[in-house]
């Protein structure tokens, strides 16, 4: 199993990508999957953060087979 | 209660009738309201020619729910609906029709007001303005409610 990684909208063209898969190992979190998908980018001041779809911040722990999305502040409405 | 991500253009006023018209508790309803937001010309000081919205499948819809859910919790509401566009969006189109029913106003208007608000800063949705010869991402919403 591993952690599936979705980016949105500005972030996921500023990362070339809208999804990724980071392997898993106990202990890891939230900012460890993000380094990782994003070999050592800054992570952004209003960067918001799911896991499993529910808002999440960056010192959670993950679970095998999480999801965990990374997207910019929302604008719709 | 019904939250739907729409790709396609809708009439929000023929939605919310048709909405009404299904409902079981016609009889107590003494208050519907709601709120209709389109696509402007011009954002930020620049002409805006059309709009794409992108959301997160799965999230975007739990998110609404969980707004009905907790408008329907704290207003006794009889009902809510709520339609977002994604997608390409032109210039007059509708973007998001929120519709709540209650026995009396105060209920239907404050809980309209409290899941739009909720929504436009919270919700997973992302846009993509076009203008003239270039394209920009919309920054972040403000919030609605007056200082």
């Amino acid at each position: 199993m591993a952690i599936t990684v979705k980016f949105f909208a500005r972030l996921r063209e500023e990362v070339g990508r809208a999804d990724d898969v980071v392997a898993f190992e106990p202990g890891l979190s939230v900012t460890d999957v993000w380094r990782s998908a994003t070999h050592g980018r800054a992570m952004p001041e209003s960067l918001l953060v799911a896991v499993n779809m529910a808002y999440a911040r960056g010192d959670v722990e993950l679970r095998d087979g999480d999801e965990v999305a990374f997207f910019p502040p929302v604008t719709g409405g | 209660m019904q939250v739907q991500i729409r790709a396609e253009p809708f009439d929000p006023h023929a939605e919310m009738g048709r909405y009404q018209a299904g409902l079981q508790s016609r009889g107590a309803m003494g208050a519907a309201a709601s709120f209709i937001g389109m696509l402007r010309d011009h954002n930020e000081g620049a002409a805006v020619r059309e709009m794409q919205l992108e959301h997160y499948p799965g999230m975007t819809e739990k998110h609404l729910l969980d707004i009905c859910s907790a408008a329907m919790s704290r207003w006794p509401l009889i009902d809510c609906l709520v339609l977002h566009r994604t997608g390409r969006i032109r210039i007059g189109e509708t973007i998001v029709l929120v519709a709540t029913w209650a026995a009396h106003r105060g209920d239907a208007m404050d809980a309209c007001r409290f899941i739009i608000e909720d929504l436009k800063l919270r919700a997973p949705f992302w846009k993509k303005e076009r203008l003239e010869g270039s394209e920009r991402w919309v920054e972040k919403n403000t919030s609605g409610y007056s200082l």
